[in-house]
């Protein structure tokens, strides 16, 4: 017999499955499970985009592309970039299309880490970073954010962390989960940390587009911050096509070629008919972003209301589709709330402590359902805490 | 559209609280508005949609394609008028295209509708022709799908 964990690569052994995994695997075994919490959009891919697809096939474009992406998509990724941002990104040098932003991250981490780099990583967060930077050999070091701040990363924070070994800093807003974004303000403080010093920048912005009162605002439109910012967005959650695996890095030169390298290793091109897609998207779908922000919006506002009314204090989130609100008052930790919910009321949401130690306390709820799913939900979610509060 | 029409026009049932909400108005200005589009006209009523009952086999839908001839100073709006004053009749509507009125009535029966349309709304002077449709099954209406409504694929817990 074979004993295949000694034959397995120690970094690899060592990773930890995800916590949602844990949770999606309850969730699972049961029957009748009100779910609020995905990660992905409940809207359809725009249909222009998915005839677009059907048109790339038909036309028989199966082959693959060149490396860094389909020249057009590189083109247009770069007129959106600088439309959306004002920041300037050659189609040729600077920009990699990706197998999803989490092929990005994935490539951005690889090219930079070397064994025992540390790297920052503000938590509560997307649940990937961490372990790919354990895989590099790097050194992981969570940057809490706190509710009291809504979330936001403090320069405070931020610079108690700083060691000559930092490498790299992993900024993800808008977040998910929290739901927290930066404003310019916010980054300006950052970014007069980070100058003139060698620390880069991942700039995890996959949900740019989904901003509630206000317009992103980017790192690297901060001074000279883009000199030291990869960029990574998608198409997933702005143009509601996750299943499609498609989003795009931009970085300096310098540094797409390196990581360009490890791309056309791994994926040699990201899909073909996805790439056709999201020319499409690119050139005629915002209106369709404007409408499905809208309805998120209106969605945002009746969460918020409705749960801090059940008394779950909720801090108003201005980016993404989730709430973050505390369950403190309840007594119960995050895991054993979101299971006794599960138990009881077959409502899934997701535990804080799932993104990182310092979402314990906190609960995710998604808004990527239509609204009559989540009053359904919610309702359940209201007998539950009137049950604890009573005892 | 404003937001509070298009939510009411979505959802009816929403509280003043809950639309005060997703608005950012306040509740009081929220109910003030409502009643505002109650009074003009922007809002004529409230009903709910209701699904396709095949049980009930005393009910029909049409749809008639109704040319009529335009008169002079009143032009189509004399004879809808006289159209929609009919009980049977739900919706009366305009047309541009090969036709002039789109009316929608519900009898009881197929034959209710035939002698409705035989005796009253041809016979109507103006109307020049009309053509009868029955409706066998709704799909979707007014927004809502009413039937082959589309699962959740997603998976019930995901990053």
């Amino acid at each position: 017999m074979i004993d295949y964990d000694k034959l397995i690569a120690d970094k690899c052994r060592e990773m930890k499955p995800s916590g949602i995994r844990k949770f999606f695997d309850l969730a699972n075994a049961r029957e009748g499970i009100i779910s609020l919490g995905v990660g992905e959009p409940d809207f359809q891919t725009p249909w222009s985009v998915r005839q677009a697809a059907i048109t790339s096939l038909e036309r028989g474009r199966t082959k693959y592309t060149a490396n860094k992406g389909l020249s057009e998509l590189l083109q247009e990724i770069s007129k959106k970039t600088e439309a959306q941002l004002g920041l300037k990104y050659d189609p040729d040098s600077e920009i990699i299309v990706t197998v999803g932003g989490s092929e990005g991250i994935d490539v951005a981490i690889r090219a930079l880490v070397n064994p025992g780099d540390e790297v920052l990583v503000v938590e509560p967060c997307f649940v990937c970073y961490s372990p790919i930077v354990s895989l590099c050999g790097g050194v992981p070091v969570p940057v809490p954010t706190r509710a009291e701040d809504n979330f936001k990363l403090t320069p405070a924070l931020l610079k108690e962390r700083i060691t000559s070994k930092t490498k790299l800093l992993i900024l993800p807003f808008p977040n998910n989960p929290t739901g927290a974004v930066m404003t310019r303000e916010d980054l300006e403080a950052i970014a007069e940390i980070l100058d003139g010093t060698d620390i880069l920048i991942l700039s995890d912005e996959i949900y740019s587009s989904l901003t509630y009162g206000s317009e992103h605002v980017s790192i690297a439109q901060i001074g000279n911050m883009q000199e030291r910012t990869i960029l990574v967005n998608g198409f997933s959650k702005a143009y509601s096509m996750t299943g499609w695996r498609l989003g795009y890095i931009a970085a300096p030169a310098p540094l797409a070629k390196q990581m360009l390298k490890i791309h056309q290793y791994a994926i040699m091109c990201s899909p073909t008919m996805s790439q056709y897609a999201a020319v499409e998207a690119l050139r005629s779908c915002d209106r369709d972003i404007e409408k499905m922000r809208a309805e998120y919006d209106q969605r945002r506002r009746w969460l918020v209301h409705a749960l801090n009314r059940i008394g779950l204090d909720c801090f108003e989130p201005k980016g993404a589709f989730y709430v973050f609100p505390s369950i403190k008052s309840t007594g119960l930790s995050s895991e054993e709330f979101c299971e006794t919910l599960l138990d009881k009321y077959s409502v899934a949401v997701v535990p804080g402590n799932a993104f990182g130690a310092t979402g314990e306390g906190f609960i995710r709820i998604s808004y990527a359902y239509s609204l009559k799913h989540i009053q359904t939900a919610v309702e359940r979610i209201e007998k539950f805490a009137s049950e604890i509060k009573k005892g | 559209m404003d937001t509070l029409l298009s939510l009411l026009k979505n959802n009816a049932r929403l509280s003043v609280e809950e639309l005060a909400a997703m608005t950012g108005m306040t509740a009081e200005e929220t109910a003030a508005k409502i009643q505002e589009y109650e009074e003009n006209g922007k809002i004529k009523g409230y009903r709910a949609v209701l699904g396709d009952d095949f049980s009930d086999t005393n009910s029909v839908t049409a749809f008639i394609e109704v040319k009529i001839t335009p008169k002079a100073d009143f032009g189509f709006d004399e004879l809808a008028k006289k159209i929609m004053s009919f009980e049977e009749v739900d919706s009366v509507t305009l047309m541009a295209g090969s036709f002039d009125l789109a009316v929608t009535l519900s009898g009881t029966n197929y034959k209710e509708v035939a002698l409705f349309v035989a005796r009253r709304l041809s016979t109507l002077d103006g109307v020049i022709s009309t053509s009868t449709h029955f409706v066998l099954k709704r799909y979707k209406d007014s927004g809502f799908v009413i039937d082959g409504e589309s699962e959740d694929e997603r998976s019930l817990v995901a990053p």
